[in-house]
């Protein structure tokens, strides 16, 4: 008999098995789908108080912009938020699932979720699928030991840093940082300063744009400031929009009813059963 | 270095040996400049690499050129300086004359312009990113040549990775009538977050002021950085023998 002896269950992982369809396809010369990317600028840094991430918000499918407002800043733990760049569905994904598991790993220990728990659990998944999960990630939370701000590359490496940019607006970025980040920042300092590094991503780099989203996290307490800043505005020619010209004058309105064509007779044909 | 088995490779499809620049050896990296008060400011550091080995740490990537403009280049060294032997020539050319006319900034970015485009039409290209900038009869001037020939002008410009870390500071920074301090204190900012950032960077560099005056050209220096941050002294507190 050709058929296997026993029902194998898949391993898990990644199932290679559309690769050969995919060749013979682009073979063929026809181009596959693009992916929807995130692009973009995500920040963060740590101030005296804690840790302030910072996200654009433009998704883009190769050249158009396929979501003009989308949200970057992931919710993990209610002290850890998780910014992503690269393609939106491994971002989406990666950060759901950890987040699941360190709700459940809450409910296990009963204790306050640790940066590095979720700074493990993000890179040993990323590790697993070799660079295929396209999720680079800026993790920032304060817990019992303090503030605490991580990297996760695609491939499953980490960095552990006073101030991060991920993302293709991360040189614009990372410029403002270099040149005016200090240790000791105060809250206002800390969120102009994110708010700046966004907005040199947004106008200098064309896979960011629209507005800035900005995550306070400090112990015990969160602020989530969605589209904190907007600086691209819609802006029209006149404030009033647009309104036609008067050209002709009215001179008369008389209203005329059409004559009914139809005559209704009462108690036609029965319907036909 | 791999270039000679694709040499190589090359023989075995033409009749002779390719005669053209198919990809740079020692290069230099960013140049940025900008317009000031009084002319321009222009800064570049001293690293030759060659491939990834920063081979050559005295390059001096800023020259004078005739009475009114400096050349910044960036990329293939070599060509920078075929590209100074031309201009050389020019300027000698037009000296000759001795009408008292000389070639101000714009002529010799044209002129450059022509040189560079002519060359990529021909597949062979000078493999440089130059930054030319001068003053004459009051006239500040500032322009970009790239190795295909684009050629623009503007307040502040830069070669490279200057472009994504330092044109950002500018474009936020820059603003007209900077005084000779305010502008070097600038320039420097660019040009220490190409030393963290840009891996073919080294910490010593040149800073050029040109002016209805003259040119100078400042004594190599270093910048000075920061590395004490909490994170980098102890990354793993909280969490020991992680990564």
């Amino acid at each position: 008999m050709a058929q296997a002896a026993v029902e194998v269950p898949p391993k898990g992982g990644f199932s290679f098995d559309l690769c050969r369809r995919n060749e013979m396809l682009s073979n063929k010369g026809v181009p596959p789908p693009s992916l929807r990317k995130t692009g973009t600028t995500i920040v963060g840094l740590i101030f005296q108080d804690g840790v302030i991430l910072g996200a654009g918000t433009r998704a883009t499918e190769g050249p158009i912009v396929c979501d003009k407002n989308c949200e970057k800043i992931h919710y993990m733990a209610p002290n850890i938020y998780c910014c992503g760049a690269g393609t939106a569905a491994d971002t989406e994904a990666v950060t759901d699932m950890v987040s699941s598991q360190l709700q459940l790993h809450r409910y296990h220990t009963g204790r306050e979720s640790r940066v590095v728990t979720a700074l493990s659990l993000l890179k040993s998944h990323h590790f697993n699928y070799q660079g295929y999960v396209q999720a680079a990630l800026v993790l920032g939370g304060v817990d019992a030991n303090g503030p605490h701000l991580h990297t996760i590359y695609p491939h499953g490496s980490t960095d552990t840093l006073p101030f991060a940019t991920m993302g293709s607006g991360s040189l614009a970025a990372m410029a403002v940082f270099e040149s005016k980040y200090h240790e000791g920042l105060r809250k206002e300092e800390g969120i102009n300063l994110v708010c700046e590094a966004i907005c040199s991503g947004i106008f200098n780099d064309e896979g960011s744009g629209s507005n800035v989203d900005v995550c306070v996290i400090t112990k015990g307490h969160k602020e989530y400031l969605r589209n904190h800043q907007s600086p691209n505005p819609r802006t029209y020619v006149t404030s009033k929009g647009f309104s036609f010209p008067k050209k002709t004058e009215v001179l008369l309105t008389r209203v005329t009813s059409l004559q009914e064509k139809v005559e209704v007779v009462e108690g036609g044909d029965a319907m036909e059963e | 270095m791999d270039s000679n088995q694709a040499k190589q490779h090359n023989l075995v499809g033409s009749e002779s040996a390719s005669e053209r620049t198919l990809y740079p050896y020692v290069t230099g990296s960013s140049v940025v400049a900008i317009k000031y008060k009084d002319g321009i400011l222009m800064a570049a550091d001293m690293g030759g690499s060659y491939g990834s080995t920063l081979r050559y740490k005295s390059v001096e990537r800023l020259k004078p050129t005739g009475k009114h403009s400096i050349l910044g280049a960036s990329g293939e060294i070599s060509d920078f300086q075929e590209i100074l032997r031309s201009l050389d020539e020019l300027i000698l050319y037009d000296n000759m004359w001795d009408d008292g006319n000389s070639l101000g900034p714009k002529e010799v970015h044209s002129y450059l312009t022509r040189m560079m485009y002519n060359r990529r039409n021909k597949f062979n290209p000078l493999w440089n990113s130059l930054i030319l900038g001068g003053v004459k009869n009051g006239q500040k001037y500032l322009g970009m040549v790239s190795m295909i020939g684009v050629n623009f002008e503007d307040n502040h410009v830069a070669t490279g990775f200057g472009n994504h870390l330092a044109r950002p500071i500018l474009r936020d920074e820059w603003h007209e009538n900077l005084s000779f301090e305010d502008g070097v204190k600038l320039l420097e900012k660019c040009m220490r977050v190409l030393l963290y950032r840009d891996r073919s960077a080294v910490n010593k560099l040149q800073i050029a002021k040109i002016t209805e005056e003259g040119v100078t050209i400042s004594q190599p220096y270093a910048l000075k950085t920061f590395w004490g941050f909490a994170a980098f002294e102890n990354p793993t507190v909280g969490a020991e023998g992680s990564w």
